[in-house]
């Protein structure tokens, strides 16, 4: 954590070693296994993985949201601004969800009750964070957010229920009810992966104004490499429950410093280079039982003995970046793992 | 699914509320309209006792007992030359009153306690269950005849008695329905602005409950005339002087009365049979106008 070379104001979250276990019929699921990871206020940090990577796990556990059983968060600290997320119940809790921490779901067609209206939904939020807000006075300010939003003619919209929304829209409504009370963090899971492609761009850019506007830190849950170059400040990419890199977005688009992330990077088609789509062979790990030594190991492309048998741990880097790899320094030195022009070659 | 689709308003069209969609289906629902028209004549007729039949319930009258229908006495007297009409009409009020009372008890019990072992889980759930399972199991008439016997027969025992054996019903359907509910994201993302068990079952679990709990509550305002009928027939309901319908019946035990003086046991007969038929029919329609399938 060298990083705070940028400043020492504290971090406004962080998370110490969160262990996370499912119990399901087959065995228990080592859903995340020893994640750290740091947001400092007003950054946009953006977690990336495959699925099953352990990056909606993480998210749900800053909130308390994992569902116990079959969940059982075992180990580890979510501290917000010092105070640990694990330890607080009940009406405190209650106040941090929404008014400190807020969340952006995946599916705004589910994340929203369709026999509520839009706008007494988005109310709601409110006055659970302000009981004494009258109802006039919240509907003034649930279509404030609407437009703020850029949801049109939100005078109408507020009585109308989700299924009179298209997606995006529904997505903009649940934008609205994310900073409807200022949060200090944002979380985002996969805000753009139930959108039209055409509807995507539009959400990642009210994302963004929505982040400027309230100066909240944002965590980014995506799979998606072409949201994180567009939004994220830094980037934590996720393997098998556990951080494998973490890096500031340019420097980990440049050089890749985990094999991993290398065929992340490859795997994104991209219109400049035509050639076959590269892949990274093999599937997630299973993690009930998750692959010795490092979780990579059967389908990375640098893999040797040592890492059969040697889990390797998030080593520093300086410069604010962080490797879960023996061969790190390989990479530095620029062999590419996964090149596209070699595919097409 | 395609019943939603076709629900779904056309572009332009006005748009309706799943409220006014369940009306207009219950109006297609003949029987149902039908019964819904006669069981609100009965009320009314309850309501307008007094009015209607211009006798009082309980004025005897030594001097014309057991008096055949007359112009006087639309429906006779009874053995102590009491109104029949006037008692059938205010009978009317106790058992309606005991059948919608205990009915909305054990819907109030039923929601309270599914809602939140659907909700909490864990042994609080497994608590409730169990309990419910032992209400549905006991002989429900045996017990409220030892509920009768200890604490005496009134009417607030009996109202009390019903909705406790007839709360597992709608608490098991609501837990059902919270179980269900519980598992949407809406809850989750509720959860997440802050909402708390309360807010949650306010908000979500008993509006999506009510549509299927409206339905239970109707037949359990039919079981509940049922029982009060049986418990007062049997003495140890609702107590005389006061009618009901199932004391009114008791008068009705001999089979001189049986055979040559219908007037005493048809009525309230009749009025038992054809209120929990209407509510039933009441139940089915509105089965049919939530439940589209």
């Amino acid at each position: 954590m060298t990083e705070r070379s940028e400043g020492t104001e504290p971090p406004l979250l962080s998370i110490e070693n969160l262990v996370v276990d499912f119990a399901t019929d087959d065995g228990l699921v080592h859903a995340v296994d020893g994640v750290s990871l740091t947001v400092r206020a007003g950054e946009i940090v953006a977690v990336v993985g495959e699925s099953g990577s352990g990056k909606s796990v993480t998210a749900m556990s800053i909130l308390g949201l994992v569902r116990t059983p079959p969940g059982v968060v075992r180990d580890g600290r979510i501290l917000l601004r010092g105070e640990d997320l694990r330890t607080v119940t009940g009406e405190r809790l209650r106040e941090i969800r929404g008014a400190d921490i807020a969340m952006i779901f995946q599916d705004p067609m589910t994340a929203l009750n369709p026999v509520i209206t839009v706008g007494q939904q988005i109310a709601e939020a409110l006055r659970l964070h302000d009981r004494d807000l009258g109802k006039a006075a919240a509907r003034t300010r649930v279509v404030e957010l609407l437009r703020m939003v850029g949801v049109p003619d939100a005078e109408t919209r507020y009585g109308q229920y989700p299924h009179e929304f298209s997606g995006g829209m529904r997505q903009r409504a649940m934008i609205a009810m994310a900073i409807a009370n200022d949060p200090d963090l944002l979380i985002a899971d996969e805000p753009t992966t139930a959108l039209d492609v055409t509807i995507q761009a539009q959400v990642l850019d009210l994302l963004r104004t929505a982040q400027r506007e309230t100066q909240a830190a944002t965590i980014l849950i995506t799979h998606d490499l072409g949201v994180v170059a567009e939004l994220a400040d830094r980037v934590v990419v996720m393997y098998g429950g556990r951080v494998v890199e973490e890096a500031g977005v340019r420097p980990l688009f440049a050089r890749p410093r985990h094999p991993y992330t290398a065929g992340l990077l490859a795997s994104v088609p991209r219109a400049d280079l035509d050639g076959e789509l590269v892949s990274i062979p093999g599937s997630p790990p299973n993690m009930i039982e998750p692959p010795s030594g490092c979780a990579f190991h059967p389908r990375c492309p640098m893999a040797r003995e040592r890492c059969v048998e040697d889990r390797p741990e998030l080593r520093d880097l300086g410069d604010g970046r962080r490797s879960a790899c023996h061969f790190t320094d390989e990479l530095a030195e620029g062999s590419a793992l996964f090149s596209a022009e070699e595919a097409a070659g | 699914m395609s019943a939603i689709g076709l629900d779904t308003p056309a572009p332009g069209a006005v748009r309706r509320s799943p409220g006014r969609r369940a009306v207009r289906r219950f109006l297609r629902h003949r029987m149902a309209v039908v019964s819904a028209v006669v069981l609100l004549l009965i009320v009314l007729a309850a309501v307008f006792a007094r009015q209607i039949s211009g006798h009082d319930p309980n004025a005897t009258d030594l001097f014309a007992t057991r008096t055949g229908p007359s112009g006087d006495h639309w429906l006779g007297t009874d053995s102590t030359g009491r109104d029949v009409l006037a008692r059938l009409l205010f009978a009317g009020r106790v058992s309606l009153g005991v059948g919608v009372a205990a009915a909305l008890l054990s819907v109030a019990v039923g929601t309270v306690v599914g809602s939140l072992s659907g909700l909490l889980g864990g042994w609080v759930d497994q608590t409730a269950m169990r309990l419910a399972d032992v209400f549905m199991s006991f002989p429900s008439v045996v017990v409220m005849v030892v509920i009768a016997g200890v604490i005496g027969p009134s009417v607030t025992a009996m109202v009390i008695a019903i909705g406790l054996f007839q709360w597992p019903q709608s608490g098991r359907l609501v837990r059902g329905v919270t179980l269900s509910v519980r598992e949407q994201e809406y809850v989750q993302a509720a959860r997440a602005v802050g909402a708390g068990p309360l807010w949650l079952v306010r908000r979500h679990i008993v509006p999506a409950a009510l549509p299927p709990v409206s339905v239970v509550a109707t037949i359990a305002v039919a079981q509940a005339i049922g029982l009060e009928a049986t418990m007062s027939f049997l003495g140890i309901g609702v107590q005389p002087p006061a009618a009901s319908w199932g004391n009114m019946l008791t008068d009705a035990q001999s089979l001189t009365v049986i055979k040559t003086m219908p007037w005493l046991w048809l009525p309230p007969g009749l009025a038992v049979a054809v209120t929990v038929l209407a509510v039933n029919f009441i139940g089915d329609g509105l089965r049919d106008a939530v439940d589209p399938r």
